[in-house]
């Protein structure tokens, strides 16, 4: 499989990164390239075989379910590019 | 007396114990040898303030005779850990202001231990590249040279020449331990990270089983192939500094409730009677003669040692690259969605929330990051996931598999050569396609995919001079077997002459 400039663009969106039109081909390139080197994954027969969840067996450890930290937004805040009050600020979201 | 900067870890323990010196002087040996060193780009951030703070502690605890396992002993950190009130950049632009209020758990258990901080080291940006080229600091340049070449630190203290890499992504750890501006370093391997940069250095590095080492406070990149370890002039040194950075810890769930062994206990264990696996499948084609000879080499340094050589099978080793370049960068795509420009980090503002994170991102990651994030977006986006990311994750269950069997037979340690070339120069690989770079981790990548330990030990020089490293692959959670064989191939190899400090 293969992308196109479309695809390209599609992908970036939904990564949430900003292309501009002389990246695109580069990137088209590149990321053909990855997946053309992918490709052999397909010689394999897989059928049957379950996909990995957990490199190594162990049941997850689990804690209480109880507050146990907190009590600081000011450090939470503290490396934000924009607050307010201990809150963050963005770009107006809703009408 | 051997500069203080030359010691060993064991060998500077000893002399601070001794009181033959103490921790100040050693701290500051090493600050003078980072300020001269600049050049090289090892360091993104030296802290000699913090240095020589925390050595005057540790010789108060010294004289008190309550001197703990690291006390005093100077370490230079991957910029990846998060460092209380330290800037902490994971080589981005990105988090370039990032200061965490919080430490990380293996920079804790180091502290705890006694440890100095002489500051944080260069790596390839969010630790993706394997010549620390991606850095947005700047690439490392490598301490060694080959035979003959024409780089040297000019009358401005710039290089001039064409550099080698030194690996990566641990680029600045394997070459601030190399070039004598750290004692030990940490490091972190998600695929081959540790092991390539310490082969490429004629240093030894471990990534230890995933588990060993919390993950909490780490930058993450993969989180189920992300592993930290040390990288270190001697075996005896990783096994020193990994039982101090490993714990159980509470706040990582994936990291074990294991105790951790005195690694240093078995470094002079040896080898008899172990059987040691040799893979078939790692003869690849193309295979450089210097590196096969030196895998043979091993192999008979480890048979004299009293090990018993067998052949063994790993039928699905080439699929484990291509698959990695599926996992690795699908869980990327996830873990960086948080540098958003809100929270912490760059922002450029935009005229909605979309568009400002659409602009932050791509003014703070660079373009391997921007690479592998879209490749993830793409491998994990509705209609593709089943083909790729699922078959990817079927793919890692064979390659485990493959090891299972072979321990099985009662196997309990494999030998394979670290990295298929010595290292290379910068601007070298991978410019026109990303593929031929991402191959450097041919032989390092299977042991991330099975979660398995690994350890890159020098084994000798190629023709021009340059360190090649062998690598021992471990059953999970026997670290100790590879620094008891590790051990075997340091002392029958000797140790690898460091380059002499042109850059100062």
């Amino acid at each position: 499989m293969s992308v196109d400039e479309k695809t390209v663009r599609r992908i970036a969106h939904l990564a949430r990164i900003a292309v501009t039109d002389a990246e695109v081909p580069h990137l088209q390139g590149e990321l053909n390239a990855i997946l053309s080197f992918v490709e052999q994954l397909n010689e394999v027969n897989v059928d049957g075989v379950e996909p990995m969840t957990s490199v190594t067996p162990m049941t997850m450890k689990k804690r209480q379910d109880g507050i146990t930290d907190g009590g600081y937004a000011d450090k939470i805040v503290q490396n934000a590019p924009a607050t307010e009050d201990n809150f963050f600020l963005v770009p107006k979201v809703v009408e | 007396m051997t500069e203080l900067t030359h010691l060993t870890i064991a060998e500077a323990r000893d002399g601070l114990k001794a009181k033959t010196f103490s921790a100040k002087e050693l701290a500051q040996a090493h600050v003078d040898a980072i300020e001269k060193a600049r050049a090289l780009n090892a360091y993104v951030l030296e802290t000699p303030e913090k240095a020589l703070a925390m050595a005057e502690a540790s010789d108060e605890k010294l004289a008190k005779g309550e001197g703990r396992a690291l006390e005093g002993i100077p370490l230079g950190i991957k910029d990846l850990f998060c460092t209380e009130g330290v800037v902490s950049t994971a080589g981005s632009k990105i988090l370039g202001n990032f200061t965490p209020p919080y430490e990380s758990t293996v920079t804790r258990n180091l502290w705890n231990d006694g440890a100095v901080m002489l500051g944080k080291l260069n790596m390839d940006e969010f630790a993706m590249g394997s010549s620390n080229e991606t850095s947005a600091f700047g690439p490392v340049v490598s301490p060694w040279r080959r035979e003959g070449s024409n780089v040297s630190a000019g009358a401005s203290g710039a290089i001039e020449g064409t550099h080698l890499v030194p690996g990566g992504s641990s680029g600045g750890s394997a070459a601030a331990v190399a070039a004598h501006l750290c004692l030990g370093a940490t490091a972190t391997d998600t695929g081959g990270s540790i092991r390539q940069p310490a082969a490429f250095t004629g240093t030894v590095g471990i990534k230890p089983t995933y588990g060993r080492v919390s993950r909490w406070g780490t930058v993450a990149f993969a989180s189920s192939l992300d592993q930290a370890g040390p990288i270190t002039r001697t075996v005896r040194d990783s096994a020193i500094m990994l039982r101090s950075m490993a714990s159980p810890d509470p706040k990582d769930t994936t990291c074990v409730d294991l105790p951790v062994p005195d690694f240093e206990a078995a470094v002079s264990r040896g080898v008899k009677g172990l059987k040691i696996g040799i893979p078939k499948e790692y003869r690849i084609d193309g295979m450089s003669p210097e590196i096969e000879g030196l895998w043979h080499q091993g192999t008979e340094w480890l048979r004299a040692a009293g090990a018993e050589i067998v052949e063994v099978s790993l039928p699905h080793t080439k699929y484990a690259l291509p698959a990695y370049y599926i996992v690795a960068p699908a869980e990327a795509s996830s873990n960086l969605a948080r540098y958003d420009g809100v929270r912490y980090g760059l922002r450029e503002n935009g005229r909605d929330i979309a568009d400002l994170y659409e602009k932050s991102r791509a003014a703070g990651f660079g373009r391997e990051v921007k690479r592998r994030i879209m490749i993830g977006t793409y491998v994990l986006s509705a209609g593709y996931y089943d083909a790729y990311y699922v078959r990817a994750q079927k793919l890692r269950t064979l390659i485990k598999r493959d090891f299972e069997e072979v321990y099985a037979q009662g196997v309990q340690a494999i030998l394979t050569p670290a990295t298929p070339t010595a290292a290379f120069g910068i601007g070298e690989k991978g410019s026109g396609d990303p593929v031929e770079m991402y191959l450097n981790d041919i032989f390092t990548v299977t042991v991330n995919m099975a979660g398995l330990p690994g350890i890159a030990v020098p084994a000798g020089l190629d023709a021009q001079g340059l360190p090649l490293g062998l690598q021992l692959i471990g059953r999970a959670f026997d670290e100790e077997t590879l620094f008891a064989a590790g051990q075997v191939i340091e002392d029958a190899a000797g140790r690898i002459k460091l380059p002499q400090a042109w850059w100062a």
